[in-house]
């Protein structure tokens, strides 16, 4: 096991058993999966998720607030929201592709939402985010205790929402209120339409787009999360999950023992864990590499290094 | 017990709210207390109130550069501590106190306020309005860790107290540090951090990236310090569940 895919207790290949779930998911289902049970259970009473308009209209008070008026909420745009039931989860579930800072939410959270065990998912960045909160709570007076499961995501790079607009309505000609789903996979960037249109862009197009932020990040697999997942490495449908803290170890041996998902050996299945080793030491590499430019970027002059 | 390191607590102008954070520990204050920490000197919660000798002291609140008995306290603390530490946005850099413009009720000529790093080197900083109590308890650990730690103790108390060390090197702080030192450099990436941290909700997150209410900012340095891309030491970070479970050990 090298570096690159950090520690972890165990690796699957996993979607969840329940099929409703399923029809909302974007891939296995394991984020809405693990908060649905983590949920019934008891182990969290909210999560941080990140949600959208449709979401923001049905349930106005579980939204972040912030400066917009949720008529003026574009499709496809991303906000932070506390839910408490599947019903919520599964309005919020999918992925957006854009920035959702679910940290934003982490404190009020624990106060006007009053939870004591609060789930939130990621990015690995906002992973390092959570983890930074626990052992450097500075302004996050009684929050690090609280978080109970920290769902992190496999991530290349984020996108502003306006470059959102840019690659869906400029690039695949589509509008964004007609898009289904947004996906990242076998190289390209899919665009689904609500009437069946399919529009692929190959990632050369989305790299001007991407959040120059994303370009320093060290982290590809969430190494910081309780239990981390993704898309990549397992077939179409499913999920591969690592399974990484004491705590996730906890979580995800009550919900194998309760047969919300189902597996299969990461080992077995095909690309494997063999692509996502590539993934992340292709994305690692890059990254450094942005680093060490950084530091020469002027003349004896150079940009700051947040790991220094 | 022998091992135990001392601690002094100089409280300039400050609100109490940092004190009344330290004491917001509860339990883990009374095993602080017992075990780790002999409290040598401290208003409110210790009967000596003039600076001693000390290993670590506490600074609550700026400096009144107009009030001679705070500047020569201020000094005094430097002296007798082998570590200062910086307790508060007040102590760290001015905070609240930097809008004073004179005229309270009863010392109306008490009006400039420094952060304690521009008359003394300061060691440690522990900004935010109020600091929190997990924060305080953290610090505390890692100093007694460091003071009295095993080798390796030692410097893993070393790598977690570096950034806050690093912190002390500048006294201003406003939301600002974002705009110039994260957003202006690149680097910030909409995590939110910053949002949650403020005390004053003076930053909300518009499309993915910090927007902060200037005129609302009390320049308190919680945003900055909170921000995974203001300093991240993975090193330490990384370590997160060990950290944790050897703090809540400590506490036990």
């Amino acid at each position: 096991m090298g570096a690159e895919l950090g520690n972890y207790k165990t690796c699957v290949s996993a979607r969840s058993t329940d099929k409703e779930l399923l029809k909302y998911a974007q891939d296995g289902g394991i984020v809405s999966q693990l908060f649905a049970f983590a949920l019934e259970e008891g182990i969290i009473d909210g999560a941080i998720v990140a949600a959208n308009k449709e979401f923001a209209a049905k349930y106005p008070s579980k939204v972040m607030a912030d400066n917009s008026n949720f008529d003026m909420i574009e499709p496809w745009r991303s906000i932070p929201a506390i839910v408490n039931t599947k019903a919520e989860l599964l309005a919020a579930a999918g992925t957006k592709y854009n920035i959702s800072p679910n940290m934003a939410m982490i404190k009020e959270a624990t106060r006007s939402f009053g939870l004591d065990k609060i789930g939130i998912v990621g990015t690995p960045c906002q992973m390092q985010a959570v983890r930074k909160g626990q052992l450097y709570p500075v302004g996050l007076r009684d929050v690090g205790d609280k978080i109970a499961l920290a769902v992190g995501i496999f991530c290349m790079e984020n996108f502003p929402y306006q470059s959102i607009i840019q690659l869906v309505e400029d690039h695949a000609a589509m509008k964004l209120e007609s898009v289904k789903k947004m996906e990242i996979g076998k190289g390209k960037f899919w665009v689904y339409g609500k009437r069946g249109q399919v529009v692929q862009l190959p990632l050369k197009v989305t790299h001007k787009y991407e959040q120059p932020g994303c370009k320093v990040c060290l982290d590809y697999v969430a190494n910081l999360a309780d239990i981390s997942t993704g898309s990549v490495g397992s077939p179409d449908g499913w999920s591969t999950v690592m399974v990484r803290s004491k705590i996730g170890d906890s979580v995800w041996a009550k919900a194998m023992a309760a047969g919300v998902f189902e597996t299969q050996p990461i080992e077995k299945v095909k690309p494997g864990l063999e692509l996502v080793t590539k993934l992340a030491n292709e994305k690692i590499t890059k990254n450094q590499a942005t680093l060490a430019a950084r530091a020469t970027f002027g003349v004896g002059k150079g940009l700051r290094n947040p790991y220094l | 017990m022998v091992d135990k390191i001392t601690l002094g607590y100089t409280h300039l102008s400050g609100c109490t709210g940092c004190t009344v954070a330290l004491a917001d520990n509860y339990a883990g204050l009374l095993t602080l207390l017992d075990r780790y920490v002999d409290i040598k000197y401290m208003p409110t919660l210790a009967d000596a109130r003039h600076v001693q000798k000390v290993d670590v002291s506490f600074v609550e609140g700026s400096c009144c550069i107009n009030d001679k008995l705070a500047v020569e306290e201020l000094k005094e603390t430097r002296e007798k501590s082998a570590v200062v530490v910086a307790l508060g946005g007040c102590a760290c850099y001015g905070n609240i106190t930097r809008f004073s413009r004179g005229g309270q009720q009863n010392q109306p000529a008490h009006e400039a306020y420094l952060p304690i790093g521009n008359l003394i080197k300061v060691d440690v900083f522990i900004p935010g309005c109020a600091p929190t109590p997990q924060m305080i308890r953290n610090v505390a650990v890692m100093a007694y860790l460091l003071l009295k730690g095993t080798k390796e103790q030692k410097e893993l108390a070393t790598a977690f107290l570096t950034p806050l060390m690093k912190l002390a090197e500048k006294n201003e702080a406003c939301f600002c540090d974002l705009m110039t030192d994260v957003i202006n450099q690149g680097l910030c990436m909409g995590c939110g951090s910053c949002a949650a941290a403020c005390p004053v909700r003076a930053i909300t997150m518009e499309y993915g990236k910090p927007n902060g209410e200037r005129d609302l900012c009390i320049k308190c340095g919680a945003c900055y310090a909170q921000c995974p891309r203001g300093f991240f030491n993975t090193d330490v970070i990384s370590q997160y569940e060990a950290i944790n479970e050897a703090i809540m050990g400590a506490l036990q």
